[in-house]
């Protein structure tokens, strides 16, 4: 809104201290001008910023869409439930990686969650103050801030033989490396993710709920069982998704340890190929036009699958917090 | 019914007993981990470790020092572009609440967030590598500030809601234009805050490797161009581990154990760092 | 014989359909200090947030009208204009939790980018900490940060940090009410003296405050300005009912 009153009188311009000269003034005219535009500027550039955020997923959206043109035209459908994956001979099946990635990531949460709500509880409910638990939940994050290569790395030399001399013992093939112990490793990589939702979720219960069943005469245990746990159902359930998102994209570690094998795994020892490490491993391979678009369009399912995730955690979360 | 009641409490105490077992246990992988890469590492890291590059396969010797100037330059050129941007998003959507734009702007903050880093490679190979004809360190430092800006963005925003309007409101009254109340008043107030964000995303692309893969790609030679392709510490650890030569494991070892370190003094000292530096409201 | 600084002629302001304040035409004398009282919800404290602009800070508000600062329309202005010549205090104190106490005192011209010669910077600083009897008290700290000052303190700063800027119109909304009632008491104090140098327009909920520090009062209900008075005539003989009730306790 420019000021078309340009008969502003000296005195009705804030002049500095002592300085009345008008040419100091006409002088600090121009500069609050100036301030004008540039706060409009910096106001429409703003607005860019946020629009730049919806660009790039869109763009992100467009690009895998794009480049999995070919394989999509080429083999339709049937390329998520084809059972062999072959380029050498043409023939491309995504099936092996859907499960391999299914496999990986469910044996991972069910070996991460009790953990996971292990220490949401005990940090959320049993000890939320002191310098034990602060020094928990600290080591806990960490395990979320440490390189997902080194874990691969360490899974390479410490767990994989391990889980060797175990699968000799038991008189399993010994591979060492396989689904399993990628699940294992990831298990590790996910806890911190469900726990501090957790965590969060279990301190918010209002302690007139919990002061209700005590006075009833109820055990910690029971009021952890019949109070806290259904009031923090959904949040738990997010939090559990969160693990789960995380567990889906994956990369490094588990193709470190996975074996990298694009067959169906015969059994939970074997050796396999998630999504994420069926791409990582032959992307800079991948010499004809079809064989990179598949491995596109596994990256897209990837990308469309971690959003379907995100979006329902979003939901659940913001039901919680509303009610 | 005495009993049952016993027996009640007794339930209570050993699920007690089980939560604190299971929470602790958590922390036995990471501390086996950080001791077992400690031991792994710390007789192969010297001087001649730090500055030279990797020998050919049978020559013993070499270093890292490739990879520690890679590292370094990829995170600067993703940190140049994800901070003033991530910044900038943040205060917009702290400064939004209810618009349709920030709605969605929020959502696809959320989104990125999510998305695999082995995506982002990829999307990065599509916009940046195919198009200038190689590999380069320029398109792995784009995909790693795609990485960044959500969690530059979400503390910056989170930060800046915390700040109470009679902030803004006495700075308007003063007659402020509203580009200096922000960055003149609102963002050092929050800036602990803001800062947190920062070296946190700064920690979690440091070892990121799937964006890197077919981006920076990796460069067996000292190179500080980022128009060429880069080496950077994890893409080192991750070819160099997943090799059949012993010396290349040294190499991964030494490369491992100084990629933790500094994953972890940085988390660390993020904690430090924003308690000391918050501004008392 | 007195002059008029302020003049509001057919003033409404609305938060988007809602018209909170409704047609008001006040005529404010320069080097008065002049109350605005009214219950909950009367409108006042839009009103007066109205006259240096700080309404449309809010989204959604919107306002008609006009508003006269010596016979300029500050409706007309840029705001940022407008604010520098009508400052104003708030209801809790707010000094920027970053500066120190000095550069709190002149944060108008230091955040703004303005740059004086440190003499000046001393000079605008004592003044204006002088103004409002803080600167015996303060003037060996000058360079700590504001938040050891006790509630009255700081506001006492928040008001010298608006008079620095040498505006000529002071607004207050609801500036003692955070206050415990020695700190009130010395503010109250300070307006005697500021209304030699400004005129203030200062809202309260407290009809006492009303009367021991203004010489015009304005009663605002449901959003319309009902009576404006001298205070003592006002307080003693109103003229309108609902002024009676007001006064009389019947609603608050």
């Amino acid at each position: 809104m420019e000021n078309n009153s340009l008969t502003l009188s000296d005195v009705s311009l804030g002049v500095i201290g002592s300085v009345k000269t008008p040419a100091k003034v006409r002088q600090r005219v121009k500069r609050l001008y100036r301030q004008i535009r540039t706060e409009n500027v910096f106001k429409k550039m703003l607005v860019i910023m946020g629009l730049l955020m919806i660009i790039l997923v869109i763009g992100i959206f467009l690009t895998l869409i794009v480049e999995s043109m070919p394989s999509i035209k080429a083999l339709g459908a049937k390329y998520l439930w084809g059972k062999t994956w072959d380029p050498v001979q043409d023939i491309y099946g995504a099936y092996p990686f859907l499960l391999g990635t299914l496999l990986t990531s469910f044996v991972a949460l069910i070996i991460s969650i009790p953990f996971s709500i292990a220490v949401a509880i005990f940090l959320g409910e049993y000890y939320p103050k002191g310098w034990l638990p602060d020094l928990l939940k600290n080591t806990v994050e960490l395990i979320a801030a440490v390189p997902s290569v080194i874990y691969g790395f360490w899974g390479l030399a410490v767990l994989v033989p391990i889980v060797r001399s175990f699968e000799i013992k038991t008189g399993v093939e010994p591979y060492g490396v396989g689904i399993f112990s990628s699940a294992l490793i990831l298990a590790v990589m996910i806890i911190p993710y469900a726990a501090s939702l957790g965590r969060s979720v279990i301190q918010m219960v209002p302690s007139q709920l919990k002061e209700g069943a005590y006075s009833l005469g109820a055990t910690r245990w029971e009021v952890i069982k019949h109070v806290i746990i259904p009031y923090t159902k959904s949040g738990l359930f997010a939090g559990i998704l969160l693990s789960l998102g995380r567990a889906l994209g994956e990369t490094m570690a588990v193709t470190m340890v996975i074996g990298n094998t694009s067959i169906i795994p015969k059994s939970i020892f074997a050796p396999g190929n998630t999504m994420a490490s069926v791409i990582a491993n032959e992307f800079t391979e991948a010499d004809k036009p079809v064989y990179l678009s598949a491995l596109i369009e596994l990256g897209l399912v990837l990308f469309l699958v971690t959003i379907v995730i995100n979006m329902i955690g979003r939901r659940v979360i913001s039901k919680f917090t509303n009610e | 019914m005495n009993a049952s009641v016993k027996y009640r409490i007794g339930k209570s105490k050993s699920f007690q007993v089980l939560t604190v077992t299971l929470a602790f246990a958590c922390v036995i992988p990471l501390i086996a981990i950080l001791l077992f890469i400690i031991k792994a590492g710390i007789t192969k890291i010297n001087w001649h470790f730090l500055v030279n590059v990797p020998k050919p396969v049978g020559e013993t010797g070499g270093g890292i020092a490739n990879a520690l100037l890679g590292t370094f330059i990829i995170i600067i050129v993703a940190a140049v572009i994800a901070i003033p941007i991530g910044i900038m998003c943040g205060v917009y959507l702290s400064e939004n609440k209810k618009s349709k734009l920030a709605y969605w702007s929020r959502m696809c903050v959320d989104i990125l967030q999510g998305v695999p880093s082995i995506v982002v490679g990829i999307v990065a190979y599509f916009w940046l590598v195919k198009p200038l004809g190689g590999f380069s360190a320029l398109s792995g430092s784009v995909a790693l500030s795609i990485m960044m800006l959500p969690i530059v963005i979400r503390s910056t925003e989170e930060t800046l809601k915390l700040l109470p309007d009679s902030l803004k409101e006495a700075a308007f009254a003063l007659g402020m234009p509203f580009h200096r109340v922000i960055l003149k008043v609102i963002v050092p107030c929050g800036i602990s805050g803001i800062l947190s964000g920062v070296m946190l995303s700064v920690a979690r692309v440091a070892g990121e490797t799937a964006p890197l893969l077919f981006t920076a790609f990796g460069n067996p030679y000292l190179s500080a161009n980022v128009t060429k392709p880069m080496q950077s510490l994890p893409l080192l650890i991750f070819n160099y581990a997943t090799s059949p030569y012993n010396d290349w494991h040294d190499l991964a070892w030494g490369a491992s154990l100084i990629l933790l370190v500094f994953v972890l003094v940085l988390n660390i000292s993020t904690k430090l760092i924003t308690k000391r530096w918050k501004v008392q409201l | 014989m007195e002059s008029t600084i302020v003049k509001s002629v057919d003033y409404n302001a609305y938060f988007g359909d809602n018209h909170v304040v409704k047609n008001v035409n006040i005529e404010i004398p320069k080097n008065h200090v002049i109350a605005v009282m009214g219950p909950s919800g009367c409108g006042k404290t839009t009103f007066l947030r109205g006259i240096n602009r700080m309404h449309e800070l809010i989204p959604n508000a919107t306002a008609k009208g006009q508003i006269l600062l010596n016979n300029e329309d500050v409706m007309q202005m840029h705001p940022i204009f407008v604010r520098l010549k009508i400052g104003m205090v708030f209801q809790r104190p707010n000094p920027f939790p970053n500066l120190s106490i000095y550069d709190n005192v002149i944060a108008g011209y230091k955040l703004n980018g303005i740059k004086l010669p440190k003499g000046e910077k001393d000079k605008i600083v004592e003044e204006s900490l002088t103004r409002v009897a803080l600167w015996k008290e303060v003037k060996d700290s000058l360079m700590k940060k504001g938040t050891f000052l006790s509630g009255g303190q700081q506001q006492r700063l928040c008001i010298a940090r608006a008079v620095a800027m040498q505006p000529e119109v002071l607004l207050f909304d609801e500036p003692t009410s955070a206050l415990d009632p020695i700190s009130t008491s010395t503010v109250e104090e300070l307006f005697h003296e500021l209304k030699k140098n400004y005129t203030l327009i200062i809202v309260t909920h407290n009809m006492q405050q009303a009367a021991r520090v203004s010489d015009k009062t304005a009663f605002f209900y449901m959003g319309e300005l009902v009576e404006y008075d001298e205070t003592k005539k006002m307080f003693t003989n109103p003229r309108d009912n609902r002024t009676q009730n007001y006064i009389t306790g019947r609603f608050s």
